[in-house]
């Protein structure tokens, strides 16, 4: 007879061996190339002639201490942002907590170029103002201290994000009964919410130690130019003066740092595990402290931390975008768009960045979209150890830093593909490939989370009804999770827009995106045009956050990462 | 259509304790069946099992010669033409309610005349033709239940599988659906399998009632052969109100005691450790005051109508009847037994 069935399986029967072999490909089959390819160099005795590079060990540990004091600044301002804005009555949480968060969806390129505009001895805006040190004098940024105050900058809304999930989940009750059995604010505080709130803050930590250990842009910007080299920038380098051992080298470099990250990765799985005081009484009855007449204190406090983040570093990038020339002030009479029409209108380069960067994530997106609307529905469903043995695989190349996964895509394309003799290294598909591995993860978790929240019954109604797979994913399933797909959609392309990371290393003449071109152009000198894309690719960023901030309503918790 | 045929199904989804065992049950053509169990009894699974979305771990299911299910192989739910109410409705809300409602036939590619004036009769059965153009979230509790009726009656299915339905309703809005269920029953002639755990529910709807516990069918019958007849301790205590006493009957006994017998047997024990076996006593068939046996009154509950006694009699076991009046708690009053039922069908009484 036909049309039956294995017992056991109400999925097609294809679905989960695609997943799971796109996922080898995008996942496993890097990751085991870079392993591989670093065993093998050590094996060779390459790692002798790596371990006694002083190169190495001086990156490593400039690598750890910028990291390691980025990650302190984090907690300072992501604590204080934390607590005040999710524990008090402060007036204007809402757009405080937005313009906060900002930073993190801003390419660190940008930022560090931001910064560098900012201070300094040739910043158009210091110039403008009168403020500017004389010339000559050192660029202060330009130092492992520069290096750590952005990446300070730069994840302190990761430490805000970690630390607000906690604490949103303090009882008001309990807040109320500490008040009532005679404790001050002060040790209610000290004695209630602070151990509930600590394991948040651990694992905001931990993610932006990991964060800082794998960024390129803020190093690339304002290391190289100082001769300090971080581990990423390091193998940026290894890859311009490149030698028959350079793949090894890299495997290798790339190695220590995955080593690094996954230490760090675990701390912040192990603090988020330990979560589980779980709390009863009120759900979503948020702990309200009052704080009176603090206000006055605390309001101008974090209106003159979020100027000297956020506003100070874009005027400083738009003062810079306004010159004619890097060095000369701005002034009235100076004032140009000069930078703005070379960007938009002559030169190729920018047009073709904006091409690349476009067609790289839109494909992006929306590649990743089918494939989780896919992967979403198998792994909501199967709750198996495969299952989330795919999941954990899906997650592996997000968490890694972006120069890990660019070094692995290398190893992997750089020889012709076996059967078709075809080469992707040097064109934009590697960049492609590359992209769907880093941000698969981005662009499943709001997918999955609109597929949990789904009554299971609404599908078997479909199923009862007589519609098959793809007829009620057509009509059912993914009509009920068009928001979150959209949302995922948004992300995703925001994050591919102004990627950098990946690109350093995979672009190539006609492939550049927008994240290399405005890296190249600082580093060759431009500037204004830099900081004039730049401030294009800000505003696109804050349109893009302000349209997903207006989804929000419509979308399961969870999915905007910035909010919770 | 043809009859529903479960043979011997068992479903264990590897917890230790299989979920339900071992269960044969025919369902006749047009019949409606009510499946009542405590919580956790297993009759949604297998409800679950008849729909195709779970396959029996044992047995197989049949519709008519059609097999369904077994083990090795299975019918997926989008080829049985069965329909379901499910408890939380499951309607879609990006969709009005006559598009919910023609979902089944949009999928069957009927032509659109049949379309439109099928999904017309639905709604006009369950008297929701104005609401056609609605969203399921601009209506009512009741009025998206009957929306889910509707779609079940598009297609003409075979079997219509409700899943605890009036469980989200409130006390009013049951009574008012119990009836559209009875008229769709009656008009439709599908088989109806209806799951509850309310047995006023089952009572009022079904032709017949499939008692369910910790996985094993205890007994089907109609609704007033099983108020009537249980079968068992557990059927006894499930079904209806009563205690349960514990007498040492003598052998070649009825089923049905009366009060001669019973009275001999409360106030002469035969001495000695004879067997004791299961009387299931009605609230109904316990007569107060006159003449009879002195029983305590241990506590009276006010329901209203009446009050709902607990007795205690001379040999310490307890009995439940019903009064007018209210007895004082402590009194002693008289009490006549005008019936009783023995639970095993024959003299399997254990050793006390």
């Amino acid at each position: 007879m036909s049309g039956y069935v294995r017992p056991g399986n109400s999925q097609p029967a294809l679905l989960f061996p695609f997943i799971a072999g796109v996922v080898v490909v995008l996942s496993v089959l890097p990751l085991v190339r870079l392993a591989m390819t670093g065993l093998s160099a050590l094996a060779a005795g390459g790692a002798i002639s790596v371990l006694a590079d002083r190169a190495l060990w001086a990156a490593a540990y400039y690598t750890l201490v910028t990291a390691l004091w980025g990650t302190l600044i984090s907690v300072a301002i992501g604590a204080f942002f934390a607590f005040v804005l999710t524990l008090t009555d402060i007036p204007g949480k809402g757009p405080l907590g937005f313009l906060f968060v900002l930073p993190m969806m801003i390419p660190p390129q940008v930022t560090a170029l931001a910064w560098v505009q900012m201070s300094g001895p040739s910043s158009p805006l210091l110039k403008a103002l009168g403020m500017a040190p004389p010339l000559g004098s050192p660029q202060p940024l330009y130092s492992a201290g520069g290096i750590a105050l952005l990446y300070g900058v730069q994840h302190a809304p990761l430490v805000y994000l970690a630390l607000r999930a906690g604490l949103m989940s303090v009882p008001r009750d309990g807040v109320e009964a500490a008040l009532l059995s005679g404790a001050s604010p002060f040790r209610t505080f000290r004695d209630i919410v602070l151990p509930l709130a600590l394991p948040g803050m651990i694992a905001g930590a931990a993610i932006a130690f990991v964060s800082c250990i794998g960024n390129f842009g803020i190093p690339a910007i304002l290391g190289i130019p100082a001769s300090i080299y971080t581990l990423s920038t390091l193998i940026f380098t290894k890859f311009s003066a490149f030698t028959d051992r350079t793949f090894g080298e890299v495997a290798l470099l790339s190695g220590i740092i995955a080593l690094i990250s996954v230490v760090g990765l675990a701390v912040q799985e192990r603090a988020l595990g330990r979560r589980d005081y779980r709390i009863a009484g009120q759900a979503g009855a948020r702990a309200t402290f009052s704080i009176g007449g603090w206000k006055f204190i605390f309001l101008p406090l974090l209106a003159v931390l979020l100027f000297f983040m956020l506003v100070a570093p874009f005027l400083a990038l738009l003062a810079g975008s306004l010159v004619p020339a890097y060095g000369v002030p701005l002034t009235f009479q100076t004032l140009s768009f000069h930078a703005f029409e070379e960007v938009l209108l002559r030169q190729t380069i920018t047009r073709t960045a904006f091409a690349n960067s476009l067609f790289l994530a839109t494909v992006t997106a929306l590649g990743l979209l089918a494939l989780s609307v896919l992967a979403g529905y198998v792994l909501s469903r199967r709750r198996d150890a495969a299952a989330s043995l795919v999941a954990s695989l899906i997650e592996i190349p997000y968490a890694l830093p972006g120069i890990v996964v660019a070094v692995a895509f290398i190893l992997v394309f750089a020889a012709p593909l076996p059967v078709f003799n075809v080469t992707l290294y040097g064109t934009i598909w590697i960049i492609l490939i590359a992209y769907f591995a880093s941000f698969f993860a981005v662009s499943l978790k709001p997918v999955v989370s609109a597929y949990r929240q789904l009554d299971p019954a609404l599908e078997e109604a479909a199923r009862l009804a007589g519609a098959g797979f793809f007829t009620r994913l057509k009509d059912i399933l993914v009509p009920l999770i068009a928001p979150a797909a959209g949302a995922s959609v948004i992300l995703v392309f925001l994050i591919a827009c102004n990627e950098l990371t990946v690109s350093a290393l995979l672009w190539s003449t006609g492939t550049q995106t927008l994240g290399v071109v405005i890296y190249n152009l600082d580093d060759s000198g431009s500037s204004d045009v830099a900081s004039a894309l730049s401030v294009l690719v800000v505003m696109m960023v804050v349109i893009m956050m302000l349209l997903l901030e207006g989804m929000a309503k419509h979308l399961p918790a969870g999915v905007v990462p910035w909010r919770s | 259509m043809a009859k529903l045929i479960l043979n011997n199904v068992s479903k264990d989804f590897g917890t230790g304790r299989p979920a339900v065992s071992g269960l044969s049950l025919d369902v006749r053509e047009g019949g409606f069946l009510a499946l009542l169990g405590p919580s956790g009894c297993g009759k949604t699974t297998v409800l679950r099992m008849i729909a195709g979305f779970e396959t029996p771990s044992d047995g197989a299911i049949l519709l008519g010669e059609r097999l369904l299910a077994d083990p090795s192989r299975s019918l997926p739910p989008e080829r049985r033409n069965m329909a379901m109410v499910f408890q939380s409705y499951a309607l879609w809300q990006h969709m009005s309610v006559a598009d919910n409602v023609g979902y089944p036939l949009k999928v069957r590619r009927v032509s659109k005349d049949t379309y439109q004036s099928r999904i017309r009769d639905a709604l006009d059965t369950v008297r929701l033709a104005d609401y056609a153009d609605r969203r399921p979230a601009e209506l009512s509790g009741g009025q998206r239940q009957r929306v889910a009726l509707a779609r079940c009656l598009v297609t003409r299915p075979d079997v219509v599988l409700l899943d605890e339905p009036l469980a989200n309703l409130d006390r009013h809005l049951r009574q008012e659906m119990e009836e559209t269920f009875r008229e769709f029953h009656r008009r439709s002639g599908a088989t109806m399998i209806y799951v509850t755990h309310d047995q006023r529910e089952a009572m009022a709807l079904a032709t017949d009632i499939a008692v369910m516990s910790q996985g094993k069918l205890l007994q089907v019958a109609p609704p007033r052969a099983i108020y009537a007849r249980p079968e068992g301790r557990t059927v006894g205590g499930l079904i209806g109100r009563g205690a349960v006493l514990s007498l040492a009957v003598p052998e070649q006994m009825p089923r049905t005691l009366e009060w001669d017998l019973l009275r001999e047997l409360l106030e002469n024990p035969p001495p000695g450790n004879r067997a004791t076996e299961d009387i299931l006593v009605r609230p109904e068939d316990v007569r107060l005051g006159g003449e009879g046996s002195a029983a305590r009154v241990r506590a009276a509950l006010y329901e209203g109508e009446r009050y709902s006694v607990t007795l205690q009699l001379a040999n310490g076991q307890t009995l439940q009847a019903f009064s007018r009046d209210e007895p004082r708690p402590g009194d002693i009053v008289l009490v006549t037994i005008t019936s009783a039922w023995r639970l095993s069908p024959e003299n399997t009484a254990r050793p006390a």
